[in-house]
């Protein structure tokens, strides 16, 4: 009987092209999702060396980093660099015969989001993406991560990857959440206990109780930000919630292939007694909402704590807090509640979903945004948007003041014109809060979509626990 | 790419920890289609004002470091997005070997296919070279890849380890996709076998 493996040895072993007497490996790569940012060096690598992409049929292409948000994108970008890297990306997935959603399609929208929704990502893939975010896909018991432009060349060229296998960690979440508490705040508590880089080194599987009660939504939302704790990716045995949302997507498989599949899928576990070399664990019922006050997404705190003193810290963490502090201008001692803000960004590929969007209106109906402070809220796809205008969702946020875009990366990489000014605060989704990341001397902290709900209402950062006692009792 | 043998040079010191992919290259610069001039926008917002004027005090700024070859850098070098552009900009600058204690994974993997040698030395080993690097033009710091050494100016020799395949790539300066591309048919066998075992893949 072969020894116990873990779901990533099993997804790893399926997928060995070719193993080096030093142990480095050529990896089959099944999905390959392609942007408009990180994809034209490569494509123009393909060009120079007369190659071409080895399977089309597995490559996806999409913009969504730079496009505006605003009407009128599919018939002209008015930046000029934007819109080149978008022309070129429309020239090249017709040029080598990829999957393409272009601006105009309603299924454009950020690559994690658009992949899963589509069906491309199936349990015990390998995808890959030239984006760190990739991991998201990790929710469905795929091994998903991000490449860089090298890489994407030669994935397109080879459909492999060279790779070394990374170690095993595990990440187990134990009983329930408590109201008002998110994958969100998982994944934020988490990289606050391990560290930015925690996970270097690392595939993530996350377990648990509290784990297998998120949805889909939330799972993905928690495997995300497995980068962000510097792993190579996070994910999540499959299960009936993964196979039911995969389930009749337009790629996932039909009929007899569907049977087989599942067959398949079923046997992507842990096995009792595989080995780990590195366990982690945290109780659910000790997660509270979380923000971040600094500008490293390991900066996290319950949003019931006060804003860290720079000297409690060791190490090159005590300079880093201070320069943390200086730009986020904040003061050691003050309560994170009394931080104020200007801005509010619902969206991006960690929490740009249905559900998010579902969870942040719950907050905002029949709320108005606070005096002073501009909200927008971005569909992570065209057919989330879709789908929140049918379930009024969209009319719970613009009553409320915020502005309702279409879909993209938007404000959390502020590539396209959604940026924070210097010195504006934002209470933000997304997933980096790192300087500059929303625009030059923009001020991010990381939250849940309800916790962004409930600043959004106060103007300060709140604890969403607190707006859902008060709805209660009202 | 260009071969890495052998670099002695000026080395700059950032003991900043977690410099981050947004920091080496901020977002508005990767708009280009190309791999090269990103150099002038390395460090773009620590390095200059919002009206474009250089910041005095960033390390790359003063006369000592305008010409620097290594960065000594604190913990974490590299984090956050998968950007290539991070590694095009230091290469385009003139860096050719980063040292820190530990990088990140995307990061790490973008630099040997540039040209770009990340050496990891425990965190002593960093500070004597750190302190090294801020005597400027004083100190020279030469990185070996064959020999997997870093010497600092007072002949401190430390060893650092490296992946075989990817130090024989970088010592020779080959395309990694002609190399795979010669185990074609093992992909072509691989691609066969799927299409039984998961067709639905």
């Amino acid at each position: 009987m072969s020894a116990p493996r873990t779901l990533y040895d099993k997804i790893w072993d399926d997928h060995v092209v070719h193993t080096s007497d030093d142990g480095t490996c050529l990896l089959y790569i099944d999905r390959h999702l392609v942007h408009e940012v990180t994809s034209p060096q490569a494509f123009e690598g393909l060009r120079m060396t007369g190659r071409k992409v080895r399977a089309p049929e597995k490559t996806i292409a999409v913009p969504d980093h730079n496009v505006p948000t605003t009407a009128g994108r599919d018939k002209k970008i008015d930046n000029e660099e934007s819109r080149i890297q978008v022309e070129a990306l429309d020239r090249n997935a017709k040029e080598f015969g990829i999957n393409y959603y272009p601006v105009s399609d309603i299924r454009q929208g950020i690559v994690h989001i658009i992949g899963p929704e589509q069906g491309w990502t199936l349990p015990g893939m390998t995808i890959v993406c030239g984006d760190s975010h990739t991991a998201t896909h990790g929710a469905f018991g795929a091994l998903a991560h991000g490449i860089g432009t090298s890489e994407v060349e030669h994935v397109l060229a080879t459909q492999t990857l060279i790779q070394k296998k990374s170690k095993n960690m595990k990440v187990e979440i134990t009983g329930s959440l408590r109201p008002g508490v998110t994958a969100k705040d998982i994944t934020l508590s988490v990289i606050g206990a391990t560290g930015t880089a925690g996970g270097t080194g690392y595939v993530i599987e996350y377990c648990g109780q509290a784990i297998r009660e998120l949805s889909m939504e939330g799972r993905m939302t928690v495997c995300n930000m497995a980068i962000e704790g510097g792993a190579r990716a996070g994910l999540i045995a499959p299960d009936e919630k993964t196979f039911d949302y995969v389930k009749g997507r337009p790629h996932a498989p039909k009929g007899a292939k569907w049977e087989a599949a599942l067959a398949y899928w079923k046997t992507l576990f842990t096995d009792e007694g595989a080995h780990f070399d590195k366990v982690v664990t945290i109780r659910g019922e000790d997660i509270a909402p979380v923000v971040t006050w600094g500008t490293s997404p390991e900066d996290v705190l319950p949003i019931t704590a006060e804003v860290p003193d720079p000297a409690s810290f060791t190490g090159g963490k005590v300079g880093a807090a201070q320069r943390s502090l200086d730009y986020m201008g904040l003061t050691p001692g003050m309560k994170l509640t009394d931080i104020k803000i200007d801005a509010v960004f619902i969206g991006s590929c960690t929490n740009g979903r249905i559900e998010d969007l579902r969870a942040a209106a719950a907050i905002l109906k029949g709320k108005k945004l606070a005096p002073g402070v501009r909200g927008m809220v971005v569909p992570g796809s065209g057919l989330v948007r879709l789908q929140a205008e049918e379930e009024g969702l969209a009319q719970i946020f613009t009553d409320a003041g915020f502005e309702w875009r279409l879909a993209g990366c938007s404000m959390c990489l502020g590539m396209n014109p959604d940026q924070l000014a210097p010195g504006e605060r934002c209470a933000a989704t997304s997933n980096r809060n790192f300087e500059g990341r929303m625009g030059r001397g923009g001020r991010t902290h990381l939250m849940s979509p309800v916790m962004a709900a409930a600043a959004a209402i106060t103007g300060h950062l709140t604890d969403v626990r607190e707006i859902m006692d008060a709805a209660q009792h009202a | 790419m260009d071969k890495f043998t052998t670099l002695t040079g000026i080395a700059a010191p950032m003991p900043l920890v977690n410099i981050d992919t947004d920091m080496i290259i901020p977002k508005q610069f990767l708009k280009t289609i190309k791999r090269t001039g990103l150099g002038v926008n390395l460090f773009d917002e620590m390095r200059y004002t919002q009206d474009g004027q250089e910041i005095p005090d960033f390390v790359l700024n003063q006369p000592a470091y305008r010409k620097a070859q290594i960065l000594v850098a604190g913990d974490n070098f590299g984090c956050g997005s998968s950007r290539e552009h991070a590694p095009w900009a230091l290469l385009d600058f003139g860096i050719r070997c980063v040292i820190s204690t530990s990088f990140a994974d995307i990061f790490f993997n973008n630099c040997f296919k540039n040209g770009i040698l990340p050496v990891v030395l425990p965190e002593a080993a960093v500070q004597h070279l750190m302190d090294d690097a801020r005597k400027g033009e004083n100190a020279r710091i030469t990185v070996d890849l064959e020999s997997q050494t870093v010497t600092a100016s007072d002949g401190t020799t430390f060893s650092f380890e490296v992946d075989p395949f990817k130090k024989h790539c970088l010592l020779n300066g080959l395309d990694d996709i002609g190399l795979t591309l010669e185990k074609a048919s093992a992909i072509d066998s691989f691609e066969a076998k799927n299409a039984t075992l998961r067709p639905w893949a």
